[in-house]
């Protein structure tokens, strides 16, 4: 008799689906707040500077952009994943250190100092991750570590190997100018020069993104940003999942750093401390919880956006550049705010 | 009385399958024993789970039902006495040796996480894929469709796959994990205080679903300690107390009333009434306890001072 009883309300089901308009469901993601903020910021910066909307201006806001919206999607998805990284702002400068000073000291072809680049990059968000997961540690304390480890090997290692504060110029070198166009070259779009930054940047979200949503490694990256120990009951290998991110930022730090390094010849080894918060930032208004298990990559896109816009925009609104940080940090409080509240509504709903 | 119900009731009695003379049991456990270094968290304890059977396991905070659910779920191994999976005997080194064998467990805490929709949960782990290679992706809408009817078959009414876990109320999600058990094959389903943290309402519409899963044909191991809960749908019961089995009936053989007294503990509520009269307890509550005390006296026949 119990059993009867359950079965008739099924029918009931659908009309309460009907309840919540697709516009309820578009507040329920969440880069919604940072899509607002940009429109906002967008058309704010539209009306005080009739320079901004120009084709070229926009492409140097997208360039902007991408700098920090490369490293941005390997940081949301660590966000997403529930762990952050205070390194990946010097790992991106030892990434170009590391190609350069190998290529010039031994004389070899610059791709081969690419190549290793690539090894020690993703060494380093292997070693992040690989000690956490040995040490329970919190990731703060850990990247922490990391972070100024790096800043001091950054610094010791090019001037003991290339005798001063920035590494020494690689641009006659063999394969610079391959590297160079692959990294650090412009597309012609209808007259307006676009960064190739811009293109991988698109390109690493659109991936990202794939992954977050449509495969199995993305549903265990929100599994064990959400609750570790439940997704290691059901089967998800927490440990890989965890290292496997840090690995996607020590990706994502070798392709800026290696932008880095060609856009010019030469690397500041003291560059990078700082930027591991522009990342987050990114990441956080673009709808990353910072206590994981929620969050886009096309958040953190947008949120990088926001950044760019907030950048080029006081320039070309020719106001005093000193008051860009405090713009971030306002920005930052705003953002996180409005997410903060759609993301109440839509939980009531 | 038809052919079924004979063939039940030869089955709660723990005889052999009439046709093939054979022991038929799902999982049995004889004599099992265990102990931590010198402290003996289990002894002596026998119990049946059959296909389409519920049996309960009662006993108090301490009784060592935690033991004997992480003995079956393979978190730990038995020192003594037999475990038996269709008649073999088995010592599951891992859980995922039990899992193996069809054995699967609900914890309280359910293994869920709690922001992500309910078809990422329900599959999360086992995830359905199409393709090949790197461009291997899930079948997101047959894992929605699948969701959405093991669901409605369990007697589940969802209003979307695609909200939170979180939204939904303890017993639904109570009953999401039962669901993603069956669906993955368990033949037995060992549920740990499924119904502890929840109202009136909310126990019964889990009790329900665990009807709903012996119906699909799973053996049930519904452990509580609210005999409320376990009499309207328990098969067995199994009292357990300070690690040994005070009790194993099949429900033929006992009334609420017994087992609410049996696990009440006659002489502790005479004790309790005792030492609240002593210290001055008000007089209201020191009678409520011995009209408690009598009532366990009437229905056990023993006479508690």
């Amino acid at each position: 008799m119990t059993i009867t009883q359950t079965k008739t309300t099924s029918a009931a089901a659908d009309e309460r689906v009907g309840k919540r308009s697709p516009f309820q469901k578009l507040l329920g993601r969440p880069e919604i707040g940072a899509l607002v903020g940009a429109i906002v910021l967008f058309v704010f910066f539209a009306l005080v500077s009739p320079t901004f909307t120009q084709p070229n201006a926009f492409a140097t806001v997208l360039y902007g952009s991408s700098t920090i919206g490369i490293m941005a999607v390997g940081v949301s998805l660590l966000m997403i994943g529930g762990e952050f990284d205070l390194s990946a702002g010097v790992a991106v400068i030892s990434s170009a250190l590391t190609a350069s000073l190998f290529s010039w000291y031994f004389t070899t072809n610059v791709w081969v100092g690419v190549g290793l680049a690539l090894v020690v990059s993703l060494s380093i968000g292997f070693i992040n991750g690989w000690i956490l997961m040995k040490t329970k540690l919190p990731s703060f304390i850990v990247t922490l570590a990391t972070f100024l480890m790096l800043t001091g090997l950054n610094l010791g290692l090019t001037r003991l190997i290339g005798g001063g504060v920035s590494s020494p110029s690689i641009s006659n070198m063999d394969g610079f100018k391959s590297a160079q166009a692959v990294f650090a070259s412009s597309v012609n779009i209808g007259g307006v020069e676009v960064k190739i930054t811009v293109f991988i940047w698109f390109a690493l979200v659109a991936v990202a993104t794939w992954v977050l949503m449509r495969t199995r490694v993305g549903n265990w990256i929100f599994a064990v940003g959400g609750d570790a120990n439940a997704a290691r009951a059901v089967g998800v290998p927490v440990k890989a999942t965890k290292i496997g991110l840090f690995m996607a930022v020590g990706f994502c730090a070798w392709i800026l750093g290696m932008h880095n390094l060609f856009a010019f010849d030469a690397v500041q080894s003291g560059e990078g401390v700082g930027n591991e918060f522009l990342y987050i930032i990114a990441a956080v208004i673009g709808g990353c919880l910072l206590t994981g298990g929620y969050g886009s990559a096309i958040g953190g896109a947008i949120g990088a956006f926001i950044f760019g816009m907030a950048n080029k925009g006081i320039v070309y609104a020719q106001w005093n550049p000193d008051w860009f940080k405090f713009f971030l940090g306002l920005m930052l409080l705003l953002a996180t705010i409005v997410n903060l509240i759609v993301k109440r509504r839509a939980e009531l709903k | 009385m038809n052919a079924n119900e004979i063939n039940q009731q030869t089955l709660l009695q723990n005889e052999t399958d009439p046709l093939t003379h054979t022991a038929v049991h799902l999982l049995s456990m004889e004599g099992i024993g265990k102990h931590y270094g010198n402290i003996i968290a289990l002894s002596d304890v026998t119990m049946a789970v059959d296909n389409g059977r519920v049996t309960c396991v009662l006993g108090d905070n301490g009784a060592g039902k935690s033991t004997l659910i992480k003995i079956i779920a393979g978190l730990h191994q038995h020192d003594a006495g037999a475990l038996k999976v269709m008649g073999e005997e088995r010592k599951f080194s891992s859980p995922r040796d039990a899992l193996a064998v069809g054995i699967a467990t609900v914890y309280q805490d359910l293994a869920v996480v709690p922001l992500m929709p309910i078809w990422r949960n329900f599959f999360l782990g086992s995830e359905l894929t199409s393709g090949f290679g790197p461009f291997k992706s899930m079948d997101v809408e047959k894992m929605k469709d699948i969701t959405l009817k093991e669901l409605a078959a369990m007697g589940i009414d969802l209003r979307d796959v695609d909200q939170p876990i979180g939204q939904l109320s303890g017993g639904e999600r109570q009953c999401v994990a039962i669901a993603r058990a069956v669906y993955f094959g368990a033949k037995v389903l060992i549920l740990d205080e499924p119904t502890a943290a929840l109202g009136v309402k909310q126990s019964g519409v889990v009790l329900r679903y665990i009807l709903q899963a012996r119906d699909r044909g799973l053996g049930v191991i519904f452990i509580t300690h609210n005999p409320h809960h376990a009499f309207p749908v328990g098969d067995r019961f199994l009292l357990l107390k300070r690690g040994k089995s005070i009790g194993y009936y099949d429900k033929k053989d006992i009334t609420l009333d017994e087992l609410t007294a049996q696990m009440a503990g006659g002489a502790e509520l005479a004790e309790l009434a005792h030492e609240l009269e002593q210290l001055g307890g008000h007089s209201d509550v020191v009678k409520e306890v011995q009209g408690e005390v009598a009532d366990v006296s009437q229905t056990t026949g023993k006479t508690y001072e």
